[in-house]
């Protein structure tokens, strides 16, 4: 499904992505991702929904320069990514918080790697730690915080490097659901006041329509794009508030129905039996 | 250690306490009540006695110190070879595949067994000694280092790459600082293993040390020396571990606090 953009600047761009893996102990060959090809406007928060292994973090990788594709290219500013860009930032369901560096300090890690001079690094990295309200544990070590500071400390650390374009893949599916709306409200508000381009890979059908522009749901393996639906909602800096919108309810809907998960588990419910 | 400990905490202290008194009473005048020879088993009297005597006329302190400085020579030696060759496997796949069969090979082989070898190439030396101690240093401080290496997150080299970090960025970021717990659990091993290597090597041969002074108090029949010299053994292996222990807390002082009594 060709983007429905032309004259606007594209952040991030996949252009006929497809990704094949060796199979694991045998001689075939995995198709992961097929001919997938989409793009994120400047400033667009765009999600990726889809089944388990259907190649949403394949291209989450593919994007941050991690993995070269088989086909096709990823494009960031419409350079093709040939290996990891310092314009390109992600972040994972795990926090990935360093053990043994301060809370202030994990913010840094990211510019620290890029060179960035200590004063300035310091100055980001409290910049960033007051908008999450975390600038009094700057000097605290990741086991003292709960799970939804850390992965808050997590997104400080990936906005620390200024990245054009965010990759962010399930980054709150391991919290509880009272946490994780504060983590989206959160996010949502520093996207747009940021005004960052951001692709999210989710599970959470609500949290993918609240938090996006626009929600792309690919199919089983091998992946590609099936859908594409625009969320007309206002509002995308409060995503607590666009959850009230009876329109939401009605996108999940559609976005349900084109997974199949009214019936996903009838599909699963023979091969637990032949155990 | 905070001030204020629980109460459970001193009563486990005060019931360590106890025990000690109970097990030195028991020492004192448990075998006399058992009918056990004084050769056999001297009471703690006259272990002390010989303590006193072993510091004035048997060079206690030299042969103590000697022993000393082997274990701290072959701990110091041991560790820094066993870290340096873990990190160069831990960073090159292929040269561990090349060498894994001989150290699985060297680890399986009796380290102590060396000894008399190390003896013949070296003589009465305290080289030899040393060498045994580095040599069974080297195995567990290197193997811990390796598994830490191995087992970093693969996520977080990805997140340090994403950022566009070097080979040795990396290194010294995340791999380097994610090794540090196992590598100090390989270095307590190594701490009380050095004191073996040691002492193994002064009982094949030499004429000065603790290990020494235990063959030499053993061709006397001289139980209680025998027994001044373990206890003096144990003393320089608990202060070894001590000391790892001290550099542990210091080092990671990151971590949650464990346990009660996890590192003792």
């Amino acid at each position: 499904m060709p983007p429905p953009f032309h004259s606007v600047s594209l952040r991030l761009e996949y252009r006929n992505v497809t990704m094949r893996f060796a199979d694991r102990g045998g001689s075939g060959v995995l198709t992961a991702v097929r001919g997938v090809s989409f793009a994120l406007a400047d400033g667009e928060v765009v999600s990726l929904i889809g089944p388990s292994g259907c190649g949403k973090s394949t291209l989450l990788a593919v994007g941050s320069g991690l993995l070269a594709p088989s086909e096709g290219a990823a494009l960031v500013d419409g350079v093709p990514v040939e290996g990891p860009n310092a314009h390109v930032a992600f972040m994972l369901q795990k926090d990935l918080l360093l053990p043994w560096r301060t809370v202030a300090e994990n913010v840094m890690f990211g510019v620290e790697i890029q060179g960035v001079p200590q004063a300035e690094r310091r100055r980001r990295a409290a910049n960033l730690l007051a908008q999450f309200n975390l600038a009094e544990f700057s000097d605290h070590y990741p086991h003292q915080l709960s799970g939804g500071m850390r992965q808050r400390v997590a997104l400080a650390r990936t906005l620390a490097v200024d990245p054009h374009v965010l990759l962010l893949d399930e980054p709150f599916s391991a919290v509880d659901a009272q946490t994780r709306m504060l983590l989206q409200r959160d996010l949502a508000q520093t996207l747009s006041r940021a005004q960052k381009t951001a692709l999210l890979i989710t599970h959470d059908l609500f949290e993918a329509v609240t938090l996006s522009d626009r929600v792309l749901v690919m199919s089983r393996r091998p992946g590609a794009i099936i859908d594409e639906i625009v969320v007309d909602v206002p509002g995308r800096a409060d995503p607590i508030a666009r959850r009230a919108d009876p329109k939401v309810a009605t996108y999940v809907a559609r976005l349900m129905e084109r997974l199949d998960i009214a019936h996903a588990p009838l599909e699963r419910q023979p091969a637990a039996g032949n155990v | 250690m905070k001030s204020g400990s629980p109460p459970s905490l001193r009563k486990g202290a005060g019931a360590s306490l106890a025990l000690l008194v109970l097990f030195l009473a028991a020492w004192q005048w448990g075998p006399g009540v058992l009918g056990v020879p004084s050769f056999i088993v001297p009471p703690l009297s006259a272990v002390a006695a010989e303590f006193v005597h072993a510091f004035e006329f048997d060079h206690l302190v030299l042969h103590t110190g000697v022993t000393v400085a082997e274990v701290l020579a072959g701990f110091a030696l041991g560790s820094l070879l066993g870290a340096f060759v873990g990190y160069l496997l831990g960073m090159s796949p292929a040269a561990e595949l090349v060498l894994s069969p001989y150290i699985l090979a060297l680890q399986i082989a009796p380290k102590v067994a060396f000894a008399p070898l190390f003896i013949l190439w070296m003589g009465f030396t305290v080289y030899p000694k040393i060498l045994v101690a580095i040599l069974i240093v080297f195995f567990p401080v290197m193997v811990n280092v390796l598994t830490a290496l191995r087992n970093v997150d693969p996520d977080l080299i990805n997140l340090a790459r994403a950022f566009k970090a070097t080979r040795a960025q990396i290194f010294w970021k995340v791999e380097f600082p994610a090794s540090m717990p196992p590598m100090f659990a390989g270095l307590r091993i190594g701490a009380t293993l050095a004191v073996v290597g040691v002492v193994v090597g002064e009982l094949v041969g030499g004429n000065v040390g603790l290990g020494y002074l235990l063959t030499f108090g053993e061709g006397q029949a001289n139980t209680p020396l025998v027994f001044v010299s373990i206890v003096m053994l144990t003393l320089v292996g608990g202060i070894a571990y001590l000391a790892v222990i001290l550099i542990e807390r210091r080092v990671l002082h990151y971590l949650p606090a464990r346990g009660v009594g996890s590192d003792l």
